[in-house]
C-alpha cells in the first residue's frame, strides 16, 4: 500500500518529506504576532503546535497556507525554498488546511464544496458526477463515509469535518494543517478523527495538529512545539512531555490543572424547573419538558453538543426567551416569564454565552459595563437620576484589583481588552451582586489557560459560599473539573443525569449523541 | 364591468412587455446579491442606461449615418457599457473600499438620477422620441388568435430578457463560475481558502448586474416607451431589488415575481382604460402593496446569501 521508494501517497500525490519554516517574523499593526519562529514537520509525523489564544499558532499556519505572508524568514519544502503567495499556491504545493471554523458553504452540497475553486473536466460547466465518484473512492480508502450529494447544513459537525479532510486529500494534500480540530467534536467523534489522523500519518502524510488541549496533544502527536506570545518556547518529542510541563511552557508559570474540590454540601433548593418547554429561534422545539433542580452550594453541569437546547435553557431561566409550558421557580417564587430586571432583583446572575453581544457593550468603558444592571442602585445614583461616577469608578477599581483584570484604566473601552479580561469583568460584575443563583454559559470559551484557571477557582469559591451554580459548557473537561452533578442535553431534552464522581466518559459521549 | 373587458389578450401581452425591464434588472441584481453585494443603485444605473441608449440612438437617427438596426444595436451597446461602468463604480466603492452597501447603493442611485437628468437637460433639452425596437412579426405564429398577440408580437429585447432567465439559472447552478458566485455569497472565507478570489467574483457579478440594469433602462427608452425624460424609471430599479428577495434569489422565481408584478400593473392600467369605478390611486398602489405583502410572507430560504451586504476582509 505504501511504497517509500516512489514517494507517493495512496492518493497518488507526491509526499512532502520535510517542510521547514525558519526565522519567521510577522508583524500586525501594534503586535509582533510571530517573532523568529522555527518550525518543521516531516512526512509520517503528527507535530502538535500548542499555545494559548493569541500565541501565534494560527498566524504561523496561515503563513504556511498563503493566507498571510511572513515579513521575514524562509519556508523550505523538501529542502527547496518556497514562497507561498496564496491558498491556491499552498494547495498546488500539497498543503491542505482544516480550519477551526469550517470553510464550507452550508447551502452547497458536499460535491459542490469540493469542486469549488477547481478546474472542471468539462470546461466552464460543472462536473459534479466526476467529483462525486472520486470522493466516494477516497472516502472508501480512508473510511470517511459521507454522501457527496447532501447539502452541508444537513450534516453533523463531525461529518462536516470529514468533508474538509476529504477535500484536502482530493486536492492532493501531502501536509495537513488541522486548526483545533477537536473543539466542536463529541468524544466519539474525537476518537474517530484520531484514528483517521494516525492512518494518514502512517501513509506518509505530514500533519500539524494545532491545539490547546494538553491530553489530546499527548495522545496523538509525535513531537510538540509550544508557542507563547509569538515566540517558540521549545520543540520536544511528545514522549518526554507531561501535562504540567506543557502547561508551564504554555503559560510561563506553573498552572493548576486539577482543582482541589471540597466535598459538595448542597442545601436548600434555589432553582426549580418543571417540564419547561420553549421554541428555538427557528420556531421548532427548543426545549422539550425540561425538569431540573439546583441547590445552594452545588454546581450542576449541563453537557451536550452545541445546539441541543443549552442556549434556550439559559435564556428561559434568565427571562430572555418565552417559556411556552412548565414553570421556573427561584427561591420558591414562580418566576416563569418574569422580566430580566425582576430576576436580577431576586438574586439571579448570568454569564452569557455570547459575552461580546449579551455580556458587555463593547463601545462602553470598563466602569460603565461594570454597572450595567446596577447603575440605578442608590449606591451609584443620587436622587434616582444622577450617576455618581466617582463611586462607580471606585467600585470598579476594587473589582479590577480583586479579579486581576488587566486594563489600563476604568475608562478604557471594553472592546480593547482581551477575551479573558472581558470575561473576568463580566464575572466580577455578576458576582458583585452576591447572587443566589448563577447561570454560567460557556464561561471560559475563547479564554486563555491563565484566566480559565482563575475563573474556575472563582466558581468553586462561590459554590463553597453557598451559591447555586448552573454551568453550561461544551467543554467536557470543564464540566468534569467543576460539576457535582452532570446533566446531558440532547435535542432539547435532558437525557441523563449522573453524579460527577462516578461518571464514565464513554457513557457521557453516548448520551450526548442521543444513544442509550 | 365585465371580467372579459379586463382579462383581455392585450393585458397579458402588455404584462409581458412591462416585465422586460424588471427581468433584466432583477436578474442582474440576483447575480450581485448571490455573491454578497446588495446593489441598491439599480434604479440609478437603469436611468443612466436608459439615457445612454436613448442618446446614442437619438444621435444616430438624427445624423442618419447608419442603418436603423445598427443604431438600435449601438444604443444597446452604449447602455451595456454605461451600466457596466456604473456597476464597476459600485464594486469599487463596496468591494475595494468596503463601504456600507446600503449607503453606497443609495449614492449610486442619486448619482444616476442626477447625472442622467443633467445630461438630458444639457444635450437634449426637451423630451423627444426615437424610433425604438420594432415589434417582430413571426410568420404563422403571430397570426394565431390570442396566443399570437400574447407571445409572438414583441420587440427583440423582450425575447432577450426571457431567454436570459433559464440562461441565468444555468450559469448559477451548473457552471464553475456560478458555483464560485454562490460560495462567495454564502461563505467568502471558505471560497478564499479554496483559492477563489472573492474580490474578482464580486466585481464580475456587480458589473454584470450593472450591465443588465443598463439594458433594463434601454429596454424602456428604446424599446418600450421610446423616449427619455427625467426619472424615467420612477423607482422600477427598487422594485427589481425587492423582486430578488421575492424570488428567493432564484432566477426562475425572480422572473415569475416580475411577471406577477407586471400583470397586476397591466391590470390596473386596463381598469383605468375601461374606466372602472375604482379610485385610480388604489389601482396604482396595488402592485406595490402586493409586492410588500408577498415579501412579508416570503420565508427565509436556503439560497439566501448569508454574506449579503458584508464586505470581506481576510483575517480578523
Amino acid at each position: 500500500m505504501n511504497n517509500p521508494k516512489t514517494h507517493l501517497l495512496p492518493t497518488g500525490h507526491a509526499r512532502i518529506e520535510s517542510l521547514t519554516m525558519s526565522g519567521i517574523v510577522k508583524r500586525f499593526p501594534g503586535v509582533l504576532a510571530a517573532d523568529k519562529i522555527d518550525f518543521n514537520v516531516r512526512s509520517g509525523e503528527i507535530h502538535a503546535l500548542l499555545g494559548e489564544n493569541g500565541a501565534g499558532k494560527s498566524t504561523l499556519m496561515k503563513m504556511l497556507y498563503g493566507l498571510y505572508h511572513p515579513d521575514e524568514g524562509e519556508i523550505r519544502i523538501n529542502d527547496k525554498p518556497a514562497t507561498i503567495k496564496s491558498p491556491i499556491d499552498a494547495i498546488q504545493r500539497g498543503i491542505g488546511m482544516i480550519h477551526q471554523h469550517f470553510m464550507l458553504a452550508p447551502s452547497l452540497t458536499v460535491a459542490e464544496n469540493i469542486a469549488l475553486g477547481m478546474k472542471s473536466s468539462r470546461g466552464f460547466q460543472l462536473d459534479l458526477d466526476v467529483v462525486s465518484q472520486r470522493v466516494i473512492e477516497l472516502s472508501d480508502t480512508y473510511n470517511l463515509k459521507v454522501d457527496p450529494r447532501l447539502p452541508i447544513w444537513q450534516l453533523a459537525v463531525g461529518e462536516q469535518q470529514r468533508v474538509e479532510i476529504l477535500r484536502a486529500l482530493y486536492k492532493g494534500a501531502a501536509l495537513l494543517i488541522l486548526d483545533e480540530p477537536t473543539a466542536v467534536l463529541t468524544p466519539q467523534e474525537v476518537a474517530g478523527l484520531f484514528r483517521i489522523l494516525k492512518q494518514l500519518a502512517a501513509d506518509g502524510h505530514g500533519l500539524v495538529f494545532i491545539s490547546h488541549k494538553l491530553h489530546e496533544v499527548l495522545e496523538i502527536s509525535h513531537r510538540v512545539t509550544v508557542l507563547r506570545d509569538g515566540r517558540r518556547v521549545d520543540t520536544i518529542p511528545t514522549r518526554q512531555a507531561t501535562r504540567p510541563k506543557l502547561a508551564e511552557m504554555m503559560v510561563g508559570r506553573p498552572v493548576l490543572l486539577e482543582y482541589a474540590k471540597n466535598p459538595p454540601d448542597p442545601r436548600e433548593e434555589r432553582l426549580t424547573m418543571r417540564d419547561v418547554s420553549a421554541l428555538s429561534n427557528r420556531g421548532a422545539t427548543g426545549l422539550d419538558a425540561v425538569s431540573l433542580r439546583l441547590r445552594s452550594g452545588e454546581i450542576v453541569g449541563i453537557a451536550g453538543v452545541s445546539g441541543n437546547g443549552q442556549q434556550e435553557l439559559a435564556q428561559c431561566i434568565t427571562g430572555l426567551r418565552d417559556v411556552t409550558a412548565g414553570s421556573v421557580m427561584i427561591n420558591g417564587r414562580d418566576v416563569t416569564n418574569a422580566p430580566p430586571a425582576a430576576l436580577h432583583a431576586i438574586g439571579l446572575s448570568y454569564i452569557p454565552e455570547e459575552r461580546m453581544i449579551d455580556g458587555v457593550i463593547k463601545e462602553f468603558s470598563v466602569a460603565e459595563n461594570y454597572v450595567l444592571q446596577d447603575h440605578g442602585h442608590p449606591k451609584y445614583t443620587a436622587a434616582r437620576v444622577f450617576m455618581l461616577f466617582n463611586k462607580i469608578r471606585e467600585a470598579c477599581r476594587r473589582a479590577i484589583h480583586l479579579f486581576e483584570i488587566k486594563t489600563p484604566s476604568t475608562e478604557t473601552l471594553v472592546k480593547s481588552l482581551s477575551g479573558g479580561n472581558i470575561q473576568k469583568l463580566v464575572l466580577a460584575r455578576e458576582l458583585s451582586r452576591d447572587p443566589g443563583v448563577l447561570i454560567a454559559a460557556q464561561p471560559t470559551r475563547g479564554v486563555d489557560i491563565g484566566a480559565t484557571e482563575y475563573i474556575h477557582k472563582q466558581l468553586l469559591e462561590e459554590r463553597d459560599k453557598g451559591t447555586a451554580i448552573l454551568l453550561i459548557s461544551e467543554d467536557l473537561d470543564e464540566i468534569r473539573a467543576l460539576s457535582d452533578r452532570i446533566a446531558v442535553m440532547y435535542e432539547g431534552r435532558i437525557v441523563g443525569e449522573v453524579v460527577n464522581e462516578n461518571v464514565d466518559i464513554e457513557q457521557l459521549g453516548l448520551l450526548m449523541t442521543g444513544g442509550e | 364591468m365585465d371580467l372579459d373587458d379586463i382579462f383581455t389578450a392585450s393585458v397579458f401581452a402588455s404584462a409581458i412587455r412591462l416585465a422586460t425591464p424588471y427581468i433584466f434588472a432583477a436578474l442582474g441584481e440576483t447575480f450581485a446579491q448571490r455573491s454578497g453585494v446588495l446593489n441598491l443603485g439599480v434604479d440609478g444605473i437603469m436611468l443612466m442606461g436608459a439615457f445612454g441608449g436613448f442618446y446614442a440612438v437619438h444621435l444616430a437617427q438624427t445624423a442618419g449615418v447608419m442603418a436603423e438596426p445598427l443604431a438600435l444595436l449601438l444604443g444597446v451597446l452604449v447602455a451595456l457599457v454605461v451600466g457596466g461602468l456604473m456597476g464597476l463604480a459600485m464594486a469599487f466603492v463596496s468591494v475595494t473600499l468596503q463601504a456600507k452597501q446600503g449607503i453606497s447603493g443609495i449614492g449610486v442611485y442619486l448619482f444616476g438620477l442626477g447625472l442622467s437628468e443633467l445630461l438630458f437637460q444639457q444635450w437634449v433639452g426637451t423630451p423627444k422620441s426615437v424610433a425604438g425596437f420594432p415589434r417582430i412579426s413571426f410568420p404563422i405564429l403571430t397570426d394565431i388568435p390570442i396566443l399570437g398577440e400574447i407571445f409572438f408580437h414583441h420587440n427583440l429585447l423582450v425575447y432577450v430578457a426571457f431567454a436570459l432567465v433559464p440562461l441565468s439559472a444555468f450559469v448559477l447552478n451548473r457552471t464553475t463560475f456560478g458555483l464560485m458566485i454562490r460560495a462567495v455569497g454564502q461563505n467568502p472565507e471558505a471560497a478564499d481558502a479554496m483559492g477563489v478570489s472573492v474580490t474578482r467574483v464580486r466585481y464580475a457579478t456587480t458589473i454584470i448586474g450593472g450591465m443588465l440594469a443598463g439594458l433594463a433602462g434601454a429596454s424602456l427608452s428604446i424599446a418600450l416607451i421610446n423616449l427619455f425624460q427625467q426619472n424615467l424609471t420612477a423607482g422600477q430599479g427598487f422594485i427589481a431589488v425587492a423582486l430578488v428577495y421575492f424570488g428567493g434569489w432564484r432566477p426562475l422565481a425572480v422572473a415569475a415575481g416580475a411577471m406577477l408584478f407586471s400583470f397586476v400593473n397591466a391590470l390596473q392600467l386596463q381598469i383605468k382604460v375601461i374606466g372602472a369605478d375604482i379610485p385610480s390611486e388604489f389601482a396604482v398602489m396595488a402592485p406595490y402593496v402586493i409586492t410588500i405583502v408577498a415579501l412579508v410572507f416570503a420565508t427565509k430560504r436556503q439560497e439566501q446569501p448569508t454574506a449579503l451586504t458584508k464586505p470581506y476582509e481576510r483575517g480578523e
